[in-house]
C-alpha cells in the first residue's frame, strides 16, 4: 500500500529534520566546556542556541509522535526494547532543557557551573546515544515475535553501534561548530572555525569507517546492490561532506553550514533506504521484523494523519524559518546584556 | 519487582508532577499576553513591568513543564508498549496531532519572546505571548482528547485483534472532551489566578509596589471569580455525565456502596472496602446524589456492590480526592465572591490578603486530586470497557522499570524544589525597575 510508503519515508524524513535542527544544538552543547573559555564565550554559546533549541526538540516530539500514530506496533516494540536507553537520552534532555532557563537566574559561578555541566552533559549523552541507536536498528534488534526483547543496555554498546554513536557525535559537532561560527564573533569564532576543521577530519575518518563497517555489519546494502542506481545517494552525501570542508576553506560558513546539513540528511536516508522496508528489523528471525507493512495503523489512520502532515508541516516550517531569520547574524554584548535584564 | 506497579508509579508520579507545571503555563500567558497588550495599547510603564515580572515567573515555570511533558509521550511506548499497540491507531494520532499543530507553535515562539524584544514591536511581541496562549491551550485540547477517548471510547472498531479509528470526528467532538476541556481549562485559569492574587497578596500586606500588584491582583480576581464559578456549574454537569458514562467511578467517588433510590450524600463519611460498607456515615442529606447524577431525588443510582469486584476502582482514595477536589472548588468561588466585594479596598482587608497568601497551593491541590480522581477512578481499566491496565504494561524487566522509577523520583523531585525555589525567589523580591528593555520600536 503506497500510504504505507509514503509515511516510511515521511518517518525518515522527520528524523533528518530533527538531526539537522537540534543537531547543531547538541553539537554546542557537546562543545562548550572546550570552546567556551569565558562566561561571556559561554553565553554568547548558549545564545546561539537559545531562541532556537526549544522549537528544535520538537521535532524529536514530532518523529515520536508519529512513530506512535502512522506505525503503532513499532512505537510500542522500540520504545519497550530501548527502555534504558531512550531513559536515558530522555533525562539528558530534561537536564538539558532546564539548564537554559536555570543558568542566568543564580548570580554564581558555581551555580553556573552546574548547570553549564548538565548542558553539556545533556548534550553529548543524546547526540551519542541517538547514534547508539541508529546503528543498532540497522544491524537488527533481539527481539522474538512477540516483539520481546533479549537482551540488555550493554547488548547496544557492540562496537558497530558505538561506532554509530560516534558517527552521530562527529556529524553534530562539525554541523555545531558550524553554526558558532555563523553566530560568534572574534576569538570564539576563529576557535570555532579551527574547531570545525580539525573536527571534520575526525568526521571524515568514522564516516568511512561507518560506510565499510556497515557493509559487515548489516544487510544494509542490499537494497543498494538491487537497485545501483539508489548509490546516488551516497554519491551526495560524501559530495556534501566534502563540500562542508571546501567551504569552510574559502570561508562560506553558511555555504559550509547547509553542506554539513546536507550530508546529514544524506546519512540519515543512507540508512533508511537501506532499512526499506523494515522500520524495526529483528536479529533473532527476519520473520519478526517490524516493517512499514506489517506495522503501520488503518488506511484512515495514515490517510488523515497524511492531511495533518500536508497542512501544518509547511506552517511550522515557515514559522521556523522566520524565527531563524529573525535572530539571523552574531551574537552581540548588547544581546547579551538584555538577556540579564 | 512488579513491572505492571512500578510502571503505574512511575506513569502517576510522572504525570502529576507535569501538572504541577501545565495549568500555570496555560493561564498565566493568558494573563501576560493581558498586561503586555494594554502596555502595547497604553505605552504605561507599569505594565511593562508587570509583564516582565509576571513573565519570568511563567518562563520558569514552562520550562519545567515543557521538559517534563516531553517523557510522557514516550512513556506510553517504554511501559505501556501493549496498550500502545493496541490503541495506537485512534490514540497515537491525537499525540502527534497535538505536537505539529500546537506544541510546535509554542515552543518556537517561547524563544522568541524571551530573546524577541529588541527585534519586534511592541504590538508583534504582546501577538507572540497571545499566541503561546493559544498554542499551549490547542495543546490541552488535544491531549485531552487523548485522555477523553481513554475514559469513553468512542469513534473506533475492533479489527486485526486492535482498536481501529472508525471516524475521527466522534472521538474529536465527543461531550466528554468538551466537559473535560471546560473543567480541566477552568481549573488551571484558577490555580493561575489564586498564584498571581496570593504572591499580589503578599507584596500588598507589606504595602510594597501597592500600584503594582493592586493592578495585578485585581486582573487575576476577575479570571479568579469567573471560572470558579464556572467550574460549580460544569461540576454539576460533569457529575451527570459520569453517572451515565461511568457509574463505577461515581458509586465510588461516593462510597456508594448500595444500588438505591433517593440516594443520600452524606456530609461525613469513611468508606471501609474490605467490608464493602461505610465505617462511619454521618449527615446524610437523603436524595441529593440521585438529585445530582440524574436530575431526579427519587432515580434510581447503582451502588459498587452491583458491579464485579474486579470491575470496581480503588474506593478509598477516588472518595478522598473527590471530596477534596469539591470543598476546594467550594472554597475558591466563596473566597473570590468576597474578594470582589472587597476589590476596591484590598489594602484595607488584611484578612483577605492573609488568605490569599495561604490559599496559594491550594489549587495545586485540587487539580492534583482532579486527576486522581479521573486515573485512579477509571481503574481498572486503562480504557474503560475495553482494555484493562493490567494488560497494558510492556513485557520488560521490572529492575529497569525500579531504576528509571528511581531516577525519576530523584531527578523530579531536585528540579521540582529547585524550580519553586526559583519561582519562590523571584516572587519574593518583587518587580525590578525596568532599564530599557522595552521594545524599541512602535
Amino acid at each position: 500500500m503506497i500510504l504505507q510508503d509514503v509515511w516510511f519515508f515521511l518517518w525518515g524524513l522527520l528524523w533528518a529534520v530533527y538531526f539537522i535542527s537540534d543537531g547543531f544544538d547538541l553539537g554546542i552543547g557537546s562543545l562548550l566546556p572546550f570552546l567556551g573559555k569565558s562566561e561571556t564565550d559561554r553565553k554568547v554559546m548558549t545564545h546561539a542556541m537559545g531562541p532556537l533549541w526549544n522549537g528544535n526538540e520538537v521535532w524529536l516530539l514530532t518523529a515520536g509522535g508519529v512513530t506512535f500514530a502512522a506505525f503503532p506496533a513499532v512505537y510500542a516494540v522500540m520504545f519497550s526494547s530501548l527502555y534504558s536507553a531512550l531513559m536515558l537520552v530522555l533525562f539528558a534532555l530534561i537536564l538539558r532543557g532546564v539548564s537554559f532557563e536555570f543558568r542566568s537566574k543564580v548570580e554564581s559561578p558555581g551555580w553556573r557551573k552546574l548547570w553549564d555541566g548538565c548542558l553539556f552533559i545533556g548534550s553529548l549523552a543524546p547526540a551519542v546515544l541517538l547514534g547508539v541507536a541508529f546503528a543498532n536498528i540497522f544491524r537488527g534488534i533481539p527481539i522474538d515475535q512477540k516483539g520481546i526483547y533479549h537482551g540488555t543496555l550493554f547488548t547496544l554498546l557492540n562496537p558497530y553501534g558505538l561506532l554509530g554513536g560516534i558517527l552521530f557525535l562527529c556529524l553534530f559537532l562539525v554541523h555545531g561548530s558550524l553554526w558558532l561560527s555563523i553566530n560568534a564573533d572574534g576569538d570564539l569564532h576563529a576557535r570555532a572555525v579551527n574547531a570545525a576543521n580539525k573536527l571534520w577530519y575526525a568526521l571524515l575518518v568514522v564516516a568511512v569507517l561507518f560506510l565499510i563497517a556497515t557493509k559487515f555489519a548489516t544487510p544494509l546494502y542490499d537494497n543498494y546492490t538491487a537497485h545501483p542506481a539508489l548509490f546516488l545517494v551516497v554519491l551526495i552525501t560524501v559530495a556534501a561532506l566534502l563540500g562542508t570542508k571546501v567551504f569552510l576553506k574559502t570561508g562560506a560558513i553558511w555555504k559550509a553550514w547547509f553542506s554539513s546539513a546536507l550530508t546529514i540528511i544524506g546519512a540519515t536516508f543512507f540508512g533508511i533506504i537501506g532499512l526499506y522496508p523494515n522500520l524495526f528489523p529483528s536479529s533473532i528471525n527476519s520473520r519478526y521484523s517490524l516493517t512499514a507493512h506489517n506495522a503501520s495503523s488503518s488506511p484512515l489512520t495514515l490517510k488523515i494523519m497524511l492531511i495533518v502532515a500536508l497542512i501544518f508541516v509547511p506552517i511550522v516550517l515557515a514559522y521556523q524559518v522566520w524565527a531563524y531569520l529573525l535572530f539571523k547574524g552574531k551574537v552581540t554584548s548588547e544581546d547579551l546584556a538584555y538577556e540579564e535584564g | 519487582m512488579d513491572p505492571l506497579f512500578l510502571s503505574r508509579l512511575q506513569f502517576a508520579a510522572a504525570t502529576m508532577f507535569h501538572f504541577l507545571f501545565v495549568p500555570l503555563t496555560l493561564g498565566l500567558s493568558i494573563m501576560v499576553a493581558v498586561m503586555e497588550t494594554r502596555y502595547a495599547r497604553t505605552g504605561d510603564e507599569t505594565y511593562l513591568k508587570m509583564t516582565r515580572f509576571w513573565g519570568k515567573l511563567f518562563l520558569i515555570n514552562f520550562a519545567l513543564g515543557i521538559v517534563t511533558g516531553i517523557t510522557l509521550e514516550f512513556q506510553f511506548g517504554t511501559n505501556w508498549s501493549r496498550y500502545s499497540a493496541f490503541v495506537g491507531d485512534v490514540f497515537g494520532s491525537l499525540l502527534a496531532i497535538e505536537a505539529t499543530a500546537a506544541f510546535f507553535l509554542e515552543s518556537t515562539l517561547i524563544g522568541v519572546w524571551i530573546f524577541g524584544w529588541k527585534k519586534l514591536s511592541r504590538k508583534a511581541h504582546a501577538t507572540v505571548m497571545w499566541l503561546i496562549a493559544g498554542a499551549s491551550t490547542l495543546s490541552a485540547v488535544w491531549i485531552l482528547i487523548a485522555n477523553s477517548w481513554m475514559q469513553h471510547p468512542v469513534g473506533y472498531v475492533i479489527r486485526n485483534g486492535r482498536a481501529e479509528l472508525e471516524s475521527f470526528s466522534d472521538v474529536v467532538f465527543q461531550g466528554w472532551a468538551v466537559l473535560t476541556f471546560v473543567h480541566t481549562v477552568s481549573a488551571a485559569y484558577i490555580l493561575s489566578a489564586f498564584l498571581v492574587m496570593g504572591i499580589s497578596a503578599y507584596h500588598l500586606l507589606r504595602k510594597q509596589h501597592v500600584e503594582f500588584f493592586v493592578r495585578s491582583f485585581r486582573l487575576a480576581l476577575g479570571i479568579g471569580l469567573i471560572f470558579s464559578l464556572l467550574e460549580v456549574v460544569e461540576g454539576h454537569l460533569h457529575g451527570a455525565d459520569l453517572a451515565e458514562k461511568q457509574p463505577t467511578k461515581l458509586a465510588a467517588m461516593e462510597a456508594h456502596w448500595q444500588t438505591s433510590t433517593e440516594a443520600p450524600i452524606y456530609v461525613f463519611a469513611i468508606p471501609d472496602e474490605k467490608n464493602e460498607r461505610n465505617v462511619v456515615e454521618i449527615l446524610p442529606i437523603p436524595g441529593l446524589l440521585s438529585l445530582l447524577a440524574k436530575h431526579d431525588p427519587k432515580a434510581e443510582v447503582k451502588g459498587l456492590k452491583a458491579f464485579p469486584p474486579a470491575d470496581r476502582p480503588p474506593v478509598l482514595i477516588s472518595f478522598i480526592a473527590f471530596k477534596l477536589m469539591i470543598a476546594l472548588g467550594v472554597y475558591f468561588a466563596l473566597i473570590t465572591v468576597y474578594g470582589w466585594v472587597r476589590r476596591n479596598r484590598l489594602v484595607e482587608t488584611p484578612l483577605l490578603l492573609k488568605l490569599m497568601v495561604l490559599s496559594i497551593p491550594l489549587p495545586y491541590l485540587a487539580v492534583e486530586a482532579g486527576w486522581v480522581l479521573a486515573e485512579v477512578g477509571r481503574q481498572p481499566w486503562i480504557v474503560y470497557g475495553l482494555m484493562r491496565t493490567s494488560e497494558a504494561s510492556s513485557l520488560v524487566a521490572g529492575s529497569q522499570v525500579l531504576i528509571s522509577l528511581v531516577a525519576f523520583i530523584l531527578v523530579y523531585g531536585v528540579l521540582g524544589c529547585l524550580g519553586f525555589y526559583l519561582m519562590a525567589k523571584h516572587a519574593i523580591r518583587g518587580p525590578e525597575p525596568v532599564r530599557n528593555q522595552g521594545p524599541v520600536t512602535l
